[in-house]
């Protein structure tokens, strides 16, 4: 799905991605996790070809066409430009399966009710897409992301401003697709929804994986402690793994 | 056409009624029925002559030039996700008059019929090469702003540096009045050499849909759908460039078109630029035809400028556009 060898990026004199080998195979649903400015924003972007990068990345290699119909970014700044409609925005997605001026064929349509149902929207078609809340405008640029039904979904903080039914759809929506042998790669800035839905944990430190493995093994106290200089509550219970975060670290 | 059947005939119906009105009113009072025969007679009549040589050149001009101010408006506002935007914005128009101001001064304009326009065309093309020189091959769309305004900033300097070392008030009157926007005794040779790089202009921009739709999401998710920034960008200023340079130069500056035109139909197209695009071109040939007649209506003696008009008309709607946009709370 991605691989990704010796990847680095470097602004001006810093480095802020250095020498990220990873490789992400079918059905894994990936939370990137990592303190602010830990480089997950830019690791995300250089894998897709979006920055200057040096290494080599499968997703950056492919051509922009071939590209749109690998993998399906949604960035994090939650852009709806024009107040158009839901369906609309949503249908944006198949751009890259219709030839230019090709109307929606009944695939694409599928694709688009299918997630218009997967992330609840089913009353909102018709509403103009920049007139919803925050959160709202991130479940319609979500379900953007679902319709154009690609092998590899890369998000960046998709969970953020979602009030916890929808953190918890919206992390059982990308396990989902995990399980039908897709792959997810998403950063997250909740442990908690980390430790419990994802199959993998990957940690970014100053440019650098910290830790790769699933989230049992990699969150950690020590880990915890030395990537976000805090401590958590960590354990396996009866309702599944469980990460909360306590207190920072002096 | 296809995705707004009723607003895309209203508009055509009305381009068609206009450009009928826009025939049969002038000075010269031939009756309607009249005018049309000597139109389609063309014989040598000096009714036929008013038809062929000076009010035929006069309504083909204000449908292309406003459907390309539309058109360029539609792409600009899409491009730079902006109801701001219009295509005067990068600069090309500034400096197309900037070399018709040229051409007036230095009496270009006076030794040969094609000389202003030529003129107002290499400015255009100079204003393009250094627009594209500053924002570079790569880069978003305030790099493309930031390089327009400061183009602008460059032509609108020097045209004034032309105006203060005009060698009489007549001479500075000529070029106030020129670039004011007229389309009053322009002959069929202004058609012919405007027609050529607008057509390339219209493709050019009529092709910039699917890319606009995408950027809708943000450059960085459009690019992801694969839409070749880069190359939209270069089609867009190249499209613009083509058509408003094109439309400066044979009609002087006219203002306002390709900014209200797109604002006011993005309603009744559910906002998506790609279907704004061609009600948008409709849209611009309306109103331009519209307020060509209505120089020749209003004050028909006092040759009131077609610019003036627009502007008279453009910014109090611009007006309730700001209004509205508070009112919404962006």
């Amino acid at each position: 799905m991605l691989t990704l060898r010796s990847l680095s990026v470097a602004r001006g004199p810093c480095t802020v991605l250095d020498d990220i080998t990873l490789h992400i195979s079918a059905g894994e649903f990936v939370g990137l996790i990592g303190p602010n400015g830990a480089g997950k924003t830019t690791l995300m972007r250089a894998a897709l070809g979006l920055l200057p990068h040096g290494g080599q990345s499968s997703l950056a290699a492919l051509p922009a066409q071939t590209r749109a119909r690998a993998v399906a970014w949604m960035p994090q700044a939650r852009e709806i430009a024009w107040p158009v409609s839901v369906e609309t925005l949503i249908a944006l997605g198949r751009l890259p399966h219709l030839a230019t001026g090709a109307r929606p064929a009944p695939v694409d349509r599928a694709a688009i009710d299918a997630a218009i149902a997967g992330m609840g929207l089913e009353g909102f078609r018709t509403r103009a897409a920049n007139q919803l809340s925050g959160g709202e405008q991130a479940r319609v640029l979500i379900a953007r992301v679902l319709a154009q039904d690609t092998p590899l979904i890369l998000a960046d903080e998709p969970a953020a401003g979602l009030d916890p039914a929808h953190q918890i759809t919206l992390m059982q929506a990308f396990a989902a697709e995990a399980a039908r042998g897709r792959s997810v790669v998403a950063s997250l800035h909740d442990l908690g929804l980390a430790a419990r839905h994802c199959t993998r944990i990957i940690a970014l430190h100053r440019g650098r994986i910290a830790a790769d493995g699933p989230p049992a093994q990699v969150l950690n106290a020590a880990l915890l402690a030395e990537v976000f200089h805090i401590t958590a509550w960590v354990a396996n219970t009866p309702y599944g793994p469980v990460c909360q975060p306590l207190e920072v670290l002096g | 056409m296809r995705d707004h059947p009723v607003l895309m005939s209203v508009l055509l119906a009305l381009v068609i009624a206009l450009f009928a009105a826009s025939l049969l009113v002038g000075p010269a009072g031939i009756a309607p029925m009249q005018a049309l025969s000597a139109l389609l007679r063309g014989d040598g009549t000096a009714e036929a002559l008013v038809m062929r040589e000076i009010r035929l050149p006069r309504a083909l001009l204000a449908v292309m030039i406003g459907a390309s101010l539309g058109l360029a408006g539609a792409a600009m506002q899409g491009y730079l996700r902006n109801p701001l935007a219009e295509p005067g914005l990068i600069g090309v128009s500034g400096s197309a008059a900037l070399g018709a101001v040229i051409a007036l001064q230095t009496g270009l304009a006076a030794s040969f019929a094609l000389g202003l326009p030529l003129a107002a065309l290499t400015g255009a093309a100079l204003a393009v090469g250094l627009l594209l020189a500053l924002a570079g091959p790569r880069g978003g769309s305030l790099t493309l702003i930031l390089a327009g305004i400061a183009v602008s900033a460059l032509a609108g300097a020097l045209t004034a540096l032309v105006l203060n070392l005009s060698p009489n008030p007549f001479a500075a009157a000529e070029i106030v009045f020129w670039m004011m926007g007229s389309l009053v005794d322009r002959s069929m040779t202004h058609v012919w050499l405007a027609l050529p790089l607008m057509a390339v202009g219209w493709v050019l921009l009529a092709g910039l849909g699917r890319g606009l739709d995408a950027l809708t999401l943000g450059e960085d998710a459009a690019e992801t759908l694969g839409i070749p920034l880069g190359r939209l960008r270069l089609m867009l200023v190249a499209g613009t460039a083509c058509v408003v340079g094109a439309g400066t130069a044979v009609a002087g500056a006219i203002g306002f078109v390709g900014l209200v035109v797109p604002h006011i139909l993005r309603p009744f197209v559910g906002a998506r630029p790609s279907a704004l695009l061609p009600a948008s071109a409709l849209g611009g040939a309306v109103m331009l035809l519209a307020a060509d007649v209505a120089v020749r209506l209003v004050l028909p003696d006092r040759d009131l400028k077609l610019g003036v008009v627009t502007a008279l008309v453009g910014a109090p709607l611009f007006l309730h556009l700001i209004y509205r946009t508070r009112a919404e709370g962006l």
